[in-house]
């Protein structure tokens, strides 16, 4: 009988399963449970882009595409972040097309991180940027961030966690869970601590179109003197809302991304053919379809945000993504606790604060990616629930 | 603020209340109350209706399209007739049209017959009228951005992030 622990490695071994899946296999269990849980859009993918990607099947365009991704979407990546955001790359060689955001996350960490590197995370996050790192050998850095400051990263706790052997900054703005985001201002001061040193920045903006202040998103290579640090990790899943399309990208210096090709090449090929003619469309033709997605949403964040804060809950205010992350402390329980009595006892699914680092205790991450009709009703539980348990 | 409820209103499926209005947009539910009151007043709300999927109930209608050329008059061109014809309860909706044809009327009948006579007896012999086209809906896929056959739910699945 072989043991499978003498077989998986020591670093797989340590890699923790996310916080977030076991809630969601016991909810799809339940009858008339109401999920805040998922964290996608729950919009189809617009018609033209789906047409696109059948006509591309219905021409027979089913081989491999280069190993950076089809030369026309490359090109039209460059545009679109161009015409946004006013950044420009050389579709020749500055762009990567993976396998979602995760993918290009995975890459650049394995490309750049050694063992022994420090790799720091502003927390609460995605769950993702420290097992890339474990599995590199790299140690993830959390630096937490506080619901008093917006939940940003501030240049002062930046400095405070920078050591001899920092390699690599997250920056994951618009965030996942908390909906925090950073000014050009506050990019500014970060890109002053990291001026003159040689750590690489991640940059995940792939919530960058679902900002809802009127400052919108700035790009952190878009700031002085930073392009050449930045990797930006961007993709089409929740501006388009193509989740099962796989699809995003990388954009940063062309030594960093012939590297993330090399190892995206041995490990991936090709990302999907049929979803990168597809994307080609969603650039060229739905900046309309992705506004009237991020009205809508804007129409939730509203009603949810204001719907907690009415039950007397804090609440931050969330300018991006599409999560509210109300804080629960007031009424004794561990952010655990909450999500498990709340779901057996008035059938609702959050997230626990928890599953997104150490920082997220104390609080719940609901996503309103829903119809008005669900976050209503789900509020309407949650308060009766927040009534019971009120100190 | 009023382009956001019209937004809201346009596209919800179903009557949202005030409060719930103003939670979404960042008002009060007094304030939204004013504004679609406004809004009514002035007629730019003309009106709130049910969509309703005739033929899942008993009482099935038809619906025709008809293509009318008309004459228009002078110094009216075509309202005058436009009215006459839109006074009917039976005539839907009433669109002036550019290309081979003036009027497009809808109309909804309990049966087939009934509509028929309705343009032999209402319609046609009117003056003005020069010819008419009658052709009959015979399903409803989707009506003023409804979709009459929608059986999809929300499948996303458990997954990690």
């Amino acid at each position: 009988m072989i043991d499978y622990t003498n077989i998986l490695t020591q670093k797989i071994q340590d890699v923790q399963p996310s916080g977030i899946r076991k809630f969601f296999d016991v909810a799809a269990t339940m009858k008339d449970a109401i999920s805040l849980g998922v964290g996608e859009p729950d919009f189809v993918t617009p018609w033209a882009i789906r047409e696109a990607g059948i006509y591309s099947l219905e021409k027979g365009r089913t081989y491999y595409t280069a190993n950076a991704g089809l030369m026309e979407l490359r090109e039209e990546i460059c545009n679109y972040n161009k015409r946004k955001y006013n950044i420009e790359y050389d579709p020749k060689s500055e762009v990567l097309v993976t396998v979602g955001g995760s993918e290009a996350i995975d890459l650049l960490v394995r490309c750049i991180v050694n063992p022994g590197d420090e790799v720091l995370v502003p927390e609460p996050s995605f769950v993702c940027y420290k097992p890339c790192t474990q599995m590199a050998g790299g140690t993830a850095v959390p630096i937490e961030t506080f619901e008093k400051d917006g939940f940003r990263l501030l240049p002062e706790q930046l400095k405070a966690h920078i050591t001899d052997k920092t390699k690599l900054l997250i920056l994951p703005f618009p965030n996942n869970p908390t909906g925090g985001v950073m000014s050009r201002e506050d990019l500014e001061a970060i890109a002053e601590v990291l001026r003159g040193t040689d750590i690489m920045v991640l940059s995940d903006e792939i919530y960058g179109e679902l900002r809802y202040d009127n400052e919108g998103h700035t790009p952190f290579s878009a700031i002085d003197g930073m392009r050449e640090r930045t990797i930006i990790v961007n993709g089409f899943s929740k501006t388009f809302a193509m989740t099962g399309w796989r699809l995003g990208y990388a954009l940063g210096p062309a030594e960093i991304i012939k590297a993330m090709t090399k190892l995206h090449q041995y490990g991936i090929m090709s990302s999907p053919t049929t979803s990168q003619f597809a994307a080609i469309e969603a650039l060229r033709s739905c900046d309309k379809d992705v506004e009237n997605m991020r009205n809508e949403y804007n129409y939730r964040r509203r009603f949810i945000v204001d719907g907690f804060r009415n039950m007397g809950l804090s609440c931050f205010e969330p300018l991006g993504a599409f999560y509210v992350f109300p804080c629960i402390k007031s009424l004794g329980m561990t952010s655990e606790e909450f999500a498990n009595k709340l779901l057996m006892e008035e059938k609702v699914a959050v997230v626990p604060g928890n599953a997104f680092g150490d920082s997220g205790e104390g609080f719940i991450r609901c996503s309103y990616a829903y119809s008005i009709d669900s976050i209503d009703e789900a509020l309407k539980r949650i308060a009766r629930f927040v009534e019971k348990y009120r100190k | 603020m009023v382009g956001s409820i019209l937004d809201i209103l346009k596209k919800s499926d179903k009557k949202l209340t005030n409060e719930q209005i103003a939670q979404m947009i960042g008002s009060t539910e007094e304030e939204v109350a004013g504004i679609i009151r406004g809004l009514e007043k002035d007629n730019i709300i003309v009106g709130y209706k049910t969509m309703i999927n005739w033929e899942k109930t008993d009482n099935e209608l038809v619906t025709s399209i008809i293509e009318l050329r008309v004459t228009p008059q002078r110094g009216e061109g075509f309202d005058r007739i436009a009215e006459k014809i839109h006074k009917y309860a039976q005539v839907k909706s009433l669109f002036l049209m550019s290309g081979s044809y003036d009027l497009c009327v809808i109309i909804e009948g309990q049966t087939m017959k009934d509509v028929a006579l309705f343009v032999a007896q209402k319609l046609a012999p009117m003056d003005n009228v020069l010819s008419t086209a009658t052709s009959f809906v015979l399903k409803k896929y989707k009506e003023d951005g409804m979709i009459f056959y929608n059986d999809e739910e929300d499948s996303r699945q458990v997954i990690t992030l």
